[in-house]
């Protein structure tokens, strides 16, 4: 399991054949948890397995994502923000890819969230579980949760730090009004890690009767695979939608990076699309200091984070570092272990992107597509509006639009000075 | 021989005055300061424990309940490091017999290095491990370099932990085993669990190991109970609930508490003293 620099495979080599049934993403992934989960994670692990391989299952839940959540999302050409980049004074002629956004935040809820609750909800009442738990930062993964157990019957608890609870208000309104218990998490930095570990040492002792439902591509496998399977939706569509629409496959995919969900759905199936070059967007926040950002595959290194190991931001005893991003989906100081393989492997680039330019960028795709991004989704365009100057006009690249802006519209208009 | 073995060994010999028991407080260090945790050892093995579990400090202890991650963040937040911790375990090792046992989380051990940890630890005066979110199947590396610095590291049952896998981590550790009393996170319980006698039992069909007992014990009468079919009762949160109330007057005062509140466990390690010793 030590990494070996010299046995590093080829990009080539990326296949979407990980991880293996134990867990691994090349050296990252795999299970850190105390012995008292390790009952409920293999129940987990082969429930999930069963339910795979059940046509019954993937029937129901495409049958959900169609008219429950209102998929499949459109795949939207941004004819405005294209021309606008090649307006731009900083664009030479000839340059200004053709920017074409994946419309997640069209979905129930407002955000991709709901892709993955819905689908371990469903998963929960398989098990024959009658309650979930969820953590949540921002509170849309929170909301997804209490919405899929309203829908489907199931007892809800959501764990938020007492931070996010006051700067989310709303998200912890609709959450109560879907008639699931917020609990208000008090311990460390009172966000959304801290959330994660109450949710967490909730499940070791409520594993009989509960779910948890883990909101992002990270935690002990096989939660980053679950997540990654249900949210791969979103990458089957726009792959779909890109030969249908554009007549051939996209140049480009650009989406932010938390803990990565909506960019491990988004890039997944097309992994093995050698000509499709990928890059994820993390949360660059004030600087590129320590404490300042939550950028952890930019700036951080190898360490093991709430169940597995990963990129992480640590100091030099393995304290997890405080995090900042204007965004607070992005305010984690982990990442996907997935994301780690393909960070190593060299299949997608990862960069960062500051709280400034994200903002610019909100404002940008708000007056040129009439689209209020989320802030999130506002890193995955600042970014994408950068690369496009440089690409050829011929070539296309697609945003993964992850979430509406509608839950950050205080915070944005305090920032934008309006 | 190990340091944590031969304790074990000593209070098995027959006609040991403690009843062959031992008591096991934990501490975590740097709560409240690094140096008052090095006067907590002295009046922990003054009051009659045999071994500590001496709790590094973690930003994200996902095992530990609120008292203990409260205890955890307070040591934090006073910048206590683990290399603070390494030096004032030099320092005090040569004045204490007890065995010292580091209770560290894997993030910690990864970011510094297996082996530079496991070095620096046996430099220390540590006498062995306990890796709370290092499961069986991540555990090899861990445990071939526990074992080749003389270390012992002990793993964690769980009550969820089916019989054929307890087997296996009663195997693959070293030292001494370690049962979590009842499901979910470390802190006091008014009443251990009826069925831990019998998993007791079960695993002494399979190791020759002595078999410690945590989560949930804070009283004599606990302490009676778990030692009455195991070898030895971990107290964590009780010790550091009291430490937080006494911190706010004084450390001396913190470290005095640690030291009565270890002697009162202890007397539950006698059988004689008053009730049944049944489980």
């Amino acid at each position: 399991m030590t990494p070996d620099p010299t046995t590093t495979p080829p990009a080539e080599a990326a296949s979407a054949a990980v991880p293996d049934p134990t867990g691994p993403f090349g050296d990252f992934g795999g299970v850190y948890t105390p012995e008292t989960l390790q009952h409920a994670i293999d129940q987990l692990a082969k429930a999930y397995q069963q339910a795979r391989s059940d046509p019954a299952f993937d029937k129901q839940f495409t049958q959900l994502l169609r008219d429950y959540v209102g998929r499949a999302t459109p795949l939207q050409s941004a004819q405005r923000l294209t021309e606008h980049i090649r307006a731009a004074d900083d664009c030479p002629a000839g340059k200004g890819a053709q920017i074409w956004l994946k419309r997640e935040d069209l979905a129930h809820t407002g955000a991709h969230k709901i892709n993955n609750s819905l689908g371990q909800a469903l998963l929960t009442v398989r098990m024959g579980k009658t309650r979930i738990i969820a953590e949540t930062g921002a509170g849309q993964h929170g909301v997804a949760c209490a919405t899929a157990a309203a829908f489907l019957g199931l007892k809800c608890d959501v764990f938020m730090g007492t931070e996010d609870i006051r700067r989310q208000q709303p998200n912890v309104k609709r959450m109560e009004l879907l008639g699931t218990r917020v609990v208000p998490v008090e311990s460390g930095s009172k966000t959304l890690k801290d959330a994660t570990n109450a949710a967490m040492r909730d499940w070791m002792a409520t594993s009989e009767d509960t779910h948890y439902i883990i909101g992002s591509v990270v935690g002990p496998h096989p939660f980053p695979m679950i997540v990654r399977d249900f949210q791969a939706v979103i990458g089957r569509e726009c792959r779909a939608q890109c030969l249908d629409q554009i007549g051939k496959l996209p140049d480009h995919l650009v989406a932010c990076v938390g803990g990565g969900s909506n960019a491990a759905g988004l890039f997944y199936p097309f992994i093995d699309d050698a000509s499709v070059k990928m890059v994820g967007v993390e949360a660059g926040g004030r600087s590129n200091q320590f404490g300042d950002h939550a950028a952890p595959l930019t700036y951080g290194s190898p360490g093991v984070l709430h169940g597995s190991l990963s990129y992480v931001l640590q100091n030099n005893d393995g304290q997890t570092a405080p995090v900042h991003s204007i965004s607070a989906g992005l305010d984690y100081p982990g990442v996907g272990p997935e994301h780690a393989y393909w960070h190593d492997i060299g299949r997608v680039t990862y960069t960062d992107c500051t709280d400034h330019d994200a903002l610019e960028a909100f404002l940008l795709l708000t007056r040129t597509e009439g689209i209020i991004p989320a802030l999130e989704s506002a890193h995955a365009v600042a970014h994408a509006v950068k690369m496009a100057k440089d690409l050829p006009t011929d070539q296309t690249l697609v945003i993964n639009l992850s979430g509406r802006g509608d839950k950050d519209l205080d915070e944005a208009i305090r920032l934008l000075g309006m | 021989m190990n340091r944590i073995d031969r304790i074990f060994q000593d209070l098995r010999a027959p006609a040991n005055e403690g009843g062959g028991k031992a008591l096991m407080p934990y501490l975590t260090a740097g709560d409240p300061s690094v140096e008052a945790t090095g006067r907590m050892l002295t009046a922990i093995q003054d009051a009659g424990a045999s071994v500590c579990e001496l709790g590094i400090p973690f930003s994200d202890p996902v095992a530990d309940g609120p008292v203990i991650q409260a205890s955890m963040t307070y040591a934090l937040d006073h910048q206590v490091t683990v290399g603070q911790v390494f030096e004032m375990v030099s320092r005090v090792r040569p004045s204490l017999s007890i065995g010292l046992v580091a209770m560290v989380s894997f993030s910690i051990v990864h970011r510094i290095g297996l082996t530079k940890f496991v070095d620096d630890a046996k430099s220390a005066g540590f006498d062995g491990f306990i890796f709370p979110d290092l499961p069986l199947e991540a555990s090899g590396p861990a445990r071939e370099a526990s074992a080749k610095a003389g270390l012992i590291l002990s793993m964690l049952i769980a009550p969820t932990t089916p019989d054929d896998r307890a087997e296996q981590i009663a195997r693959a550790s070293t030292g001494f085993v370690y049962v979590v009393s009842t499901s979910g996170i470390t802190g006091e319980r008014a009443e251990l669990p009826p069925e831990l006698p019998k998993r007791i039992q079960r695993l002494r069909g399979v190791t020759d190991l002595p078999i410690t007992v945590g989560f949930g014990i804070s009283s004599a009468q606990h302490v009676r109970e778990v030692v009455s079919v195991a070898d030895a009762a971990i107290v964590g949160s009780g010790m550091m609930r009291r430490v937080a109330q006494a911190r706010a007057k004084s450390e001396d005062q913190a470290v005095k508490i640690v030291g009565e509140f270890t002697r009162e466990l202890a007397s539950g390690l006698s059988p004689t003293a008053g009730a049944s010793a049944g489980g």
